[in-house]
């Protein structure tokens, strides 16, 4: 985690310290949930089946209606100003003391990591983004570690690949949270595929500004989902859903990936819990 | 001269580059095949995970602490490498070093110069410039020598050739050197063994590069896994080193962690074949070994990077080369398309600082983003954070306050920074936001199929009818 | 100003009000993955040493020199590169003398540009001493000096290194520090871990590439 007080602009940085493993609270009763503008307009049923599943779990979900984007597109493009400005809204919208869940492992990362980068002189500030920073959890991260849900798969038998962005990966871990809540679930085999740490090529506005170079990644990455026999494809993050589905429809392939949340809402029951809610 | 080398790859044209590149099956083969195979050899000289996080947190510290004291121990390095008899010239720009070597070469009516693998004197151009002074530069790197014989560039920083196979070397060397055609590698290797042994010893000059120059000690530290680096620097009356100012560590122990990680990390070897440590020229009683040894220091750009603590991280790089192997932009594409000497993503976060951000300012952006770079890093760069940095230097107003970067604003436009202030106020006006998603998501037949870029590869993405923001309210009740 | 003032200066001025990173250098990380039993240190030598191409052989003070001839002899080769001034070259010459073999030994007695063609070219084999090893990474360690200059163990295509068992440390922080090299270091100072080699076409690995083509460690386990 960043200092409170930031040395000045011109020291010498050392890395910052190891993260030592992530110490979780136990499970609340209240959760805010941070929608991400990607699902707010493209994939609104993710958000709705994230919610589901954190209520299942008998969770009360809060979703304030003023929040919009995490503030990473003007962030990531270098417009830092305008990025700090949208973040300072959201700041101030998920101030209370229940966690704070994103079922989009980037933008978790940025409430969780950047923001600090963002506020770095504003020590005021900077006390806010400690506390959102401490209650920030990745969807799966919190089902998993928080939750400690026991989930039981309910459908038929599956193949199936899961894909994880770059920045939940590195920065959240969700891979391997993702896939702890897979390997629960018997009669579904999740499948390796060629180069699975590999970008998809989303990257933002990357997609728009190289597409080339975007598009020979995106190609690449739905060949080796198709070639590892999955039978379905599933991802936390949905960025990568809309580059990765769009490449899929534009080559007439009928496969889709879907979010993870809408995944497990659909095809298993909590053993915590008893079943659907 | 051929065209290949009048014309070479630009930065300036590097989305041209890229999409030439993307086109070229046998480079995307050839490129994948070699960073997969680089990628599996590091990941087995690092088994143990721990041990590599915690010494890449070392390896980064030592570099921190050399630069948190650059002056003092550059001036301790000369201090020592003279007390050793060896002189060193410093040069702010490409210009003065290449005419500190020249007038070196000029004092030793010097006509041939054998050069070890040395990117600095890539940066610096030093057989171009060398060459139209009448003095001739043979690469004697075997990579280099094949893409020297082919008047080009090398693609890799440490694996210059690496964008060719064996047939392509195979039929290079029946072309250039009169040799029957072979796609034997042992039998190319001894073709260029043959063909380099005798320019060894005939060579008035040899140059080299250094992977650590140690202050402690007045010691210049080479790797190399072929010999030619150390026959470069043993055998030629005159050794010149040409090194980046940001090369120095303080003490000799400090190399043990670095040493350890650059080898384990550029080629997977847990030592390479030779670790060359160079204390000065032949003494008086010595049979061997060059009579003058000269060091000299390049800035060229690296005191603009050094100003600035974060900036400055890019100077803890100690050219292992494994973000390229790992970056899958560079994998697709290939190290020529960026147009730059370092390529990759070390090269989309030092170039800027050498050529200025005017030529380089689509490199920030040739990035997903995805952190492969950052995680591999022995010397923990946070490569991706750099990178947003150049992107925000590109785009902020030329003349804002205060400068960091010769070329800031390169890519400033008006149109771009009101689509960003627009974007911020619809993303912090709740208002407006649910305006636009009612309209956004009620609209949505009107989203064109066609919308540039983005569909040239993938179906234009869809709006749902209805936001979360709307969905949810229905379920959770307003909030 | 010239241009080192001007770099300076720059340099400081970027650095002020700072303070340097403190040296907190941890010697356990570069020691501790790198140590080795007694019984498991040239073993591991070898191990590494052979893993890039490198020939061992454990041998004794008594008969070493019976090896070079059977190493030479099994290649085919007449002629051997040697110091007469240092204890290795005189015991090896009695051996050839109290033999009566073919070897024709000769030394590194001129200034290598009085000989060059001959080192380059008529010049099949070397022996030098080493000052020690390295278990970790199966590396030699060479200090050349005017017995045993810097070519000879570069540009002939064997290389025969003899090396004490008992100068073989387990990692590069513990040979350093056993042997003071900040006390002074020579002109130049080897590490050496194989034949010469390279992967540059195709990722294909060739030994031999400008250095030697084979290098081969004799091992003098009582010494």
């Amino acid at each position: 985690m960043s200092p409170l007080s930031p040395a000045p602009a011109n020291a010498t940085r050392v890395a910052p310290p190891l993260e030592a493993a992530r110490r979780y609270p136990p499970k609340p009763a209240d959760v805010y949930l941070f929608g991400t503008c990607v699902i707010d307009v493209f994939f609104p049923g993710a958000g709705m089946d994230a919610i589901h599943l954190l209520e299942r779990e008998g969770i009360r979900v809060h979703f304030p209606q003023a929040q919009s984007c995490c503030g990473q597109p003007a962030y990531t493009s270098g417009y830092t100003d305008e990025a700090r400005e949208v973040a300072r809204a959201q700041l101030a919208l998920f101030a209370g003391d229940w966690p704070v869940v994103i079922p989009s492992g980037s933008c978790a990362g940025m409430f969780r990591h950047h923001y600090f980068e963002l506020f770095k002189d504003e020590p005021q500030t900077l006390k806010q983004v400690e506390s959102l920073s401490a209650r920030t959890f990745e969807l799966a991260e919190f089902l998993l570690e928080v939750c400690k849900v026991r989930f039981e798969h309910t459908g038929a038998p599956v193949k199936l690949a899961l894909h994880t962005s770059c920045s939940a990966r590195r920065e959240m871990n969700t891979h391997l949270h993702g896939r702890a809540l897979l390997a629960q679930l018997a009669g579904v085999e999740r499948v390796e595929h060629d180069h699975e740490s590999e970008c998809c090529g989303f990257g933002g506005s990357f997609s728009v500004r190289m597409p080339d170079i975007s598009g020979a990644m995106v190609q690449d990455k739905t060949a080796a989902l198709k070639g590892s026999g999955a039978a379905e494809v599933v991802s936390a993050d949905c960025g990568c859903l809309l580059n990765i589905n769009g490449c899929f429809e534009k080559q007439g392939d009928a496969l889709r990936g879907e979010h993870l949340a809408s995944f497990l809402l659909r095809r298993t029951a909590s053993a915590g819990t008893g079943g659907a809610r | 001269m051929s065209t290949l080398a009048d014309t070479p790859a630009q930065p300036i044209a590097f989305t041209r580059n890229a999409r030439e590149a993307l086109a070229d099956a046998q480079l995307r083969r050839n490129f994948r095949g070699a960073m997969d195979s680089l990628m599996d050899k590091r990941r087995n000289q690092f088994p143990d995970g721990d041990e590599l996080e915690r010494l890449r947190a070392f390896g980064n510290r030592v570099r921190a602490r050399a630069l948190s004291k650059l002056p003092d121990l550059l001036e301790r390095l000369e201090a020592n490498l003279a007390r050793n008899g060896v002189q060193v010239h410093w040069a702010e720009t490409v210009e003065e070093a290449n005419a500190i070597v020249h007038g070196i070469a000029e004092r030793h009516a010097a006509k041939k110069v054998i050069k070890g693998k040395s990117m600095v004197s890539e940066e610096m151009e030093m057989n171009h410039y060398l060459g139209a002074r009448g003095v001739d530069c043979l690469e004697s790197d075997m990579g280099e020598f094949i893409v020297q014989l082919r008047e080009e560039k090398p693609s890799h920083i440490i694996m210059p050739a690496i964008h060719l196979n064996a047939g392509q070397v195979a039929r290079l060397f029946h072309d250039k050197l009169d040799v029957d055609y072979t796609e034997d590698v042992d039998r190319l290797i001894q073709i260029g063994r043959e063909t380099l042994r005798r320019n060894f010893f005939e060579a008035d000059i040899g140059v080299s590069g250094v992977n650590f120059a140690i202050a402690e000690t007045g010691t210049l530290l080479l790797v190399e896994n072929e010999g030619n680096g150390r026959m470069s620097t043993t055998v030629p009356p005159v050794h010149i080193a040409v090194t980046g100012i940001e090369k120095v560590v303080e003490n000799l122990r400090d190399v043990i962690p670095l040493l350890s990680l650059l080898t384990r990390s550029a080629t997977g070897q847990p030592i390479t074949t030779y670790v060359n440590m160079i204390s000065g020229p032949r003494k008086a009683d010595e049979l061997d070994g060059p009579q003058e040894v000269h060091l000299v220091l390049l800035d060229n750009g690296r005191s603009q990077a050094f100003a600035d603590g974060e900036l400055r991280q890019t100077l803890n790089c100690i050219r292992c080369g494994a973000c390229m192997n790992h970056c899958p932009v560079y994998t697709r594409i290939g190290g020529h398309a960026y147009g730059t000497v370092y390529p990759g993503p070390i090269g989309k976060i030092v170039t800027p600082h050498m050529l200025g951000l005017e030529t380089t300012r689509d490199l920030p952006t040739a990035s997903s983003m995805c952190g492969a770079c950052g995680e591999v890093c022995p010397v923990k760069i946070p490569i991706p954070s750099l990178l947003r940095r150049l992107r925000e230097e590109a785009v902020r107003a030329p003349a804002a306050e205060p400068q960091h970067m010769r070329g800031q604003g390169a890519k400033h436009s008006k149109k771009e920074t009101l689509v960003w202030k627009a974007w911020r106020t619809l993303n912090t006006s709740p208002g407006l936001y649910r305006v636009a998603m009612y309209a956004g998501t009620r609209l949505r037949g009107l989203m064109p199929a066609d919308i540039g870029p983005w569909t040239r590869y993938r179906s234009a993405p869809k709006p749902a009818a209805r936001s979360l923001h709307e969905l949810a309210r229905e379920h959770l009740g307003a909030q | 100003m010239n241009a080192k003032e001007r770099i300076l200066g720059k340099l400081r001025a970027s650095l002020a009000g700072t303070t340097a990173v403190a040296d907190d250098y941890d010697i356990g990380l570069v020691t501790d993955p790198w140590r080795y039993a007694a019984d498991e240190r040239i073993a591991r030598l070898r191990r590494m040493l052979e893993a890039v191409h490198g020939e061992t052989l454990l041998t004794t003070a008594a008969e070493w020199p019976q090896r070079v001839l059977e190493a030479l002899a099994a290649r085919g080769i007449d002629e051997l590169l040697v110091s007469p001034a240092t204890a290795h070259g005189r015991r090896l010459a009695e051996h050839v003398r109290e033999q009566g073999a073919a070897l024709r030994l000769k030394g590194y007695e001129r200034a290598v540009e009085a000989w060059k063609d001959e080192l380059f070219f008529h010049t099949p084999a070397s022996l030098t001493g080493t000052l020690g090893g390295i278990a970790a990474t199966g590396s030699l360690v060479l200090w050349p000096s005017p017995q045993e200059p810097r070519l000879m163990s570069l540009v002939p295509p064997l290389h025969i290194a003899l090396l004490n068992a008992s100068e073989v440390r387990d990692n590069l922080f513990e040979l350093m520090h056993a042997q003071r090299w900040t006390d002074g270091l020579p002109t130049n100072a080897l590490l050496v871990s194989g034949p010469s080699k390279t992967a540059d076409i195709q990722q294909t690995l060739a030994y031999g590439a400008h250095g030697p083509k084979e290098l081969l460690v004799l091992v003098i386990e009582d010494a």
